[in-house]
């Protein structure tokens, strides 16, 4: 494919609800929109990873058909849906999942104003969480001396799986168990944080889109109020992926 | 040379070095090995995980997460007797679940809990694939008991006491009838091994190919996609190598017909995978075997091993030079998701079975990157007879859009349950009179992810042009509970779902514990409009088919059953899931209170307002 086209010129074009957005083959549509500054939520995906798929917060429509848009090609001419009030309300549903699945307690975690959870709910106008929550009884891995992980908030996404084994060398975390039991585990005899190869400069330690995986001894650093959500909307061009080593690359 | 932790005993170190040995220390072997340590150890402690994860180069968070994502694989210690009830809606219909309590009862063992000597464990798992012949159970992951009684139960709590092997149990428990009731072309007469190969071979890779095409036939794992075409996909696919996969995962609630088409008719399911793989280029095969068809295994090796010394398998198949292919058996551990083709192929590579992104898909990137065929038995055993009496045959039968026949599990409230085989266009009517259905309320197509009819829908045909179906008819009559039936399903999609996905991880959670609510009497008009939003929510997100199939029943029973929900509504508004008053009985006991000032009406409770 690449052969005959230029990678650096986009080939052509395709519609994200009615504007039209250049991409590159073998872009994904959620690549393509993110370069150019147009915002379609997602939680797993960040550049210069492989895409994973399971949050779906960037579910779309294409030609009118149910798709992932961190997953689905970009090909010529596509009509994509986006923020259509259907597709926000699926979202506002699928965050509601997620807050109701793990205990998020925003007000008291040090990641609030920082979260790309809360700001993608709060985005969203998310206002409760609508379903009866699970309150589960997870663990705290404190063991580790200079990063703390909390499964409570852990919502799945891989990206610490994924940083650590693609950017980091490392092979730290892995998911385990399956259904609602499924869970991140650590790669170390013990089974316990402090006990792995993880250093709190890995990709992995940073790439965190909730408060499961923080840096021990920075609390509050950053005053509430102005934290990287309480200035800019997580709508804005690459706001979430600005302070973060992602450079935009081709991950296939 | 291996390393394993000090903790180890010699011999389990050794356990795990021969298996390595058996498997030439293959990493995406892992799910095989896994299996036999287990078989050999009981559970899998850590250190073993620890063990092999060294000797594989695979971390240790890896192999856990393997271990720990099939049903089968234990990663605490279990009895030394695991007996799994089938717990599918038509196994509940024969009284397992009063079977159980009384086996628990027997044993004095807690279900789902492990005895305190460690003699024994009694649970429930999905459905077995023994509808026909239930309520089933399952020793061990290995042995089979069908059609169990009181007498039975009694039988097996004393032998379990007397610790006899389960392999030394009575033959007549372990025997599984084929229940063949209305025999067609694939279910009938067998063909003699190698007639459908011999024909392939003289028509040549290409027009073999075309043979296919020309039948008309669609897979029938459930999805219906031409196989001539997927077929022509793969072979076109560029790779060293390609890759022919059979998919014996047999998941779906309600169907057993692959369970007989590979009792009876091993040599042309293999015979069709050899067809595949003479028109499509491949020289190696996997049958991907379910778990629960693991007393299967010998005699479908001993098939094997025939038909490589009847030059039907291996090198230069009928002599024809650079015909090169050879099957191997795979076994599953217990995940229904696995059935899934791409998350087949991650099982294959011994991986958690979660499905993969698409595209590209299995016949372009599947088994270690090669282009792979991945299909059904019955598909590869219709592929064997269009061989041997050609695509017209075939295309003869059935409907336009829907050629040939197909083979029907059927269970439940008849007479007659097992095997039936029809043209594509048979009503379902006819079918419930064949089986001897009488005063039936609904009929369950296609399993859990498939279709509920209703009696005024029983003149519909099956096809895919109007109810298509993956084979199994389940068959409710009037005196079954329809909302019943689909909180069963729920359970079963929740249990089952692989948790990689939002939607369908914490989706199908929800629906569970929104359907106990309802059963509970503590559900709201609200609980039922949640329960269809979720439906429409699933339907439109999900990664895989599982997560979207799994509101299936619950979508069409509310539309066509709402009476059944109707009746466990309280209230037209919301009413909450816990009970105050029962959230006490802890403070209760601790006070040692028992007046009724210690105890709160709730809201609805009338005492609440004086
Ligand atoms: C959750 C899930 C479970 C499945 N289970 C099975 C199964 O047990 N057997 C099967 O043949 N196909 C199953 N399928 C369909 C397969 O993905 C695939 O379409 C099929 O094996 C292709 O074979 P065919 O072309 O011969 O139908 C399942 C699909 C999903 C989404
Ligand atoms: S710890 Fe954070 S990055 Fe890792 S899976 Fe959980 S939410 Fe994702
Ligand atoms: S839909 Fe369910 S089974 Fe399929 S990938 Fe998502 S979580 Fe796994
Ligand atoms: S960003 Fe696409 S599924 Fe998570």
């Amino acid at each position: 494919m690449t052969r005959y086209t230029n990678s650096s010129q986009p080939a052509t074009t395709f519609s994200l609800d009615g504007e039209e957005v250049p991409f590159t083959p073998g872009d994904t549509v959620l690549q393509a929109a993110h370069r150019v500054g147009r915002y379609i939520p997602h939680l797993c995906w960040h550049p210069g990873m492989h895409p994973h798929g399971s949050c779906r917060l960037c579910s779309i429509k294409v030609n009118g058909r149910p798709a992932a848009a961190c997953t689905a090609l970009a090909s010529a001419g596509l009509q994509v849906e986006n923020q259509t009030p259907a597709m926000q309300a699926q979202r506002k549903a699928l965050l509601q999942m997620l807050f109701v699945e793990g205990n998020h307690f925003c007000p008291s975690c040090e990641r609030s104003g920082n979260c790309l959870l809360q700001a993608t709910a709060s985005h969203h106008e998310m206002e409760g969480p609508h379903f009866e929550e699970f309150y589960p009884a997870r663990p705290v891995d404190a063991s580790h001396p200079d990063v703390l992980l909390d499964h409570n908030r852990c919502i799945l996404c891989g990206l610490c799986v994924r940083a650590s084994q693609a950017q980091d060398g490392k092979d730290v975390f892995a998911i385990a168990g399956h259904g609602i039991e499924a869970h991140l585990v650590v790669n170390s005899p013990s089974g316990k944080l402090g006990d792995s190869a993880l250093s709190v400069d890995d990709s992995a330690a940073q790439i965190c889109p909730v408060g499961a995986l923080l840096p021990k001894r920075r609390g509050f650093e950053t005053p509430i109020g102005e934290r990287r959500y309480d200035r800019h909307s997580v709508a804005d061009a690459h706001t979430q992926e600005a302070t973060a080593q992602g450079h935009e690359e081709d991950p296939t | 040379m291996t390393m394993a932790p000090p903790s180890a005993p010699a011999s389990v170190r050794q356990a795990v070095e021969r298996t390595l040995a058996r498997h030439g220390a293959v990493p995406h072997r892992l799910v095989q090995m896994l299996r036999e340590l287990q078989a050999e150890l009981g559970w899998l402690p850590r250190d073993v995980l620890a063990q092999l994860a060294h000797a594989l180069q695979r971390s240790q968070a890896d192999v856990e997460g393997v271990a720990s994502f099939y049903r089968f694989f234990h990663t605490q210690p279990v009895g030394e007797y695991r007996l799994l009830f089938s717990d599918n809606i038509t196994d509940r219909m024969l009284g397992n679940q009063a079977l159980l309590e009384r086996l628990c009862l027997r044993l004095h063992v807690r279900p789902g809990q492990t005895r305190h000597d460690g003699r024994v464990s009694v649970t429930t798992t999905s459905c077995t694939g023994l509808g026909d012949q239930g309520p089933a159970l399952l020793v061990n992951h290995h042995q089979v008991v069908t059609r169990l009684d009181e007498a039975r139960v009694d039988e097996i709590a004393r032998l379990i006491e007397a610790r006899v092997p389960a392999t030394e149990w009575p033959a007549e428990w372990q025997q599984v009838a084929d229940n063949i009731r209305r025999p067609g072309p694939l279910l009938g007469e067998s063909l003699a091994p190698g007639s459908a190969l011999a024909s392939a071979v003289a028509r040549g890779p290409r027009l073999t190919l075309e043979e296919v095409e020309a039948s008309g036939l669609r897979g029938r794992g459930g999805a219906g996609f031409s196989t001539g075409l997927k077929w022509a996909l793969c072979r076109d696919a560029p790779g060293e190598q390609h890759i022919v996969v059979c998919n014996a995962d047999e998941g779906e609630p309600g169907t057993f017909k692959d369970r007989v088409l590979l009792t009876r008719h091993a040599d042309l399911v293999f015979e069709g995978m050899t067809v595949a793989a003479w028109a499509i280029g491949a020289r190696q095969g996997f049958l991907y075997l379910r778990g629960e068809y693991r007393y299967l295994l010998e005699s479908l090796e001993a098939v094997l091993a025939r038909r490589r010394e009847q030059r039907l398998l291996g090198a230069n198949i009928l002599g024809q030079a650079g015909f090169d292919f050879d099957i191997e058996i795979h076994l599953g551990a217990g995940a229904y998701v696995c059935g899934e083709e791409s998350a087949l192929i991650e099982s294959l590579e011994g991986q958690r079975g979660t499905p993969r992104i698409r595209p590209p898909f299995p016949v372009e990137h599947g088994y270690l990157g090669h282009p792979t065929t991945v299909n059904n038995v019955e598909t590869f055993c219709a592929a064997a007879h269009i061989l041997a009496k050609g695509g017209a045959w075939w295309a003869a039968m059935g409907t336009r859009k829907s050629s040939g026949s197909k083979i029907h599990s059927i269970s439940g409230d008849c007479t007659r349950p097992g095997l039936y085989e029809y043209p594509f266009g048979t009503p379902v009517a006819q079918m419930l009179e064949d089986c001897g259905a009488s005063d039936t309320q609904a009929v369950q197509v296609g399993g859990p992810s498939g279709t509920t009819l209703s009696a005024m829908e029983f003149g519909r045909r099956i096809a895919f042009e109007d109810v298509p179906t993956a084979g199994a008819l389940m068959v409710f009559n009037r005196s079954r509970d329809m909302f019943e039936v689909a909180r069963n399903f729920a359970h079963f999609f929740a249990h089952e779902s692989c948790g990689f996905c939002t939607p369908c991880r914490v989706g199908t959670e929800l629906v569970v514990r929104q359907l106990d609510k309802l059963a509970a009497g503590r559900g709201s008009r609200m609980d039922v409009e949640q329960l269809q939003q979720l439906d429409v929510l699933m339907h439109a997100t999900t990664h895989c088919g599982l997560g979207a199939a799994a509101c299936n029943p619950l979508r069409d029973t509310i539309a066509k059953f709402r009476p059944a929900y109707e009746r466990r509504l309280t209230s037209l508004h919301f009413v909450p899931g816990f009970d105050l008053d029962a959230e006490l009985a802890d403070a209760r006991i601790l006070t040692g209170r028992t007046d009724t000032h210690a105890h709160l009406p709730q809201t609805d409770d009338p005492a609440w307002h004086p």
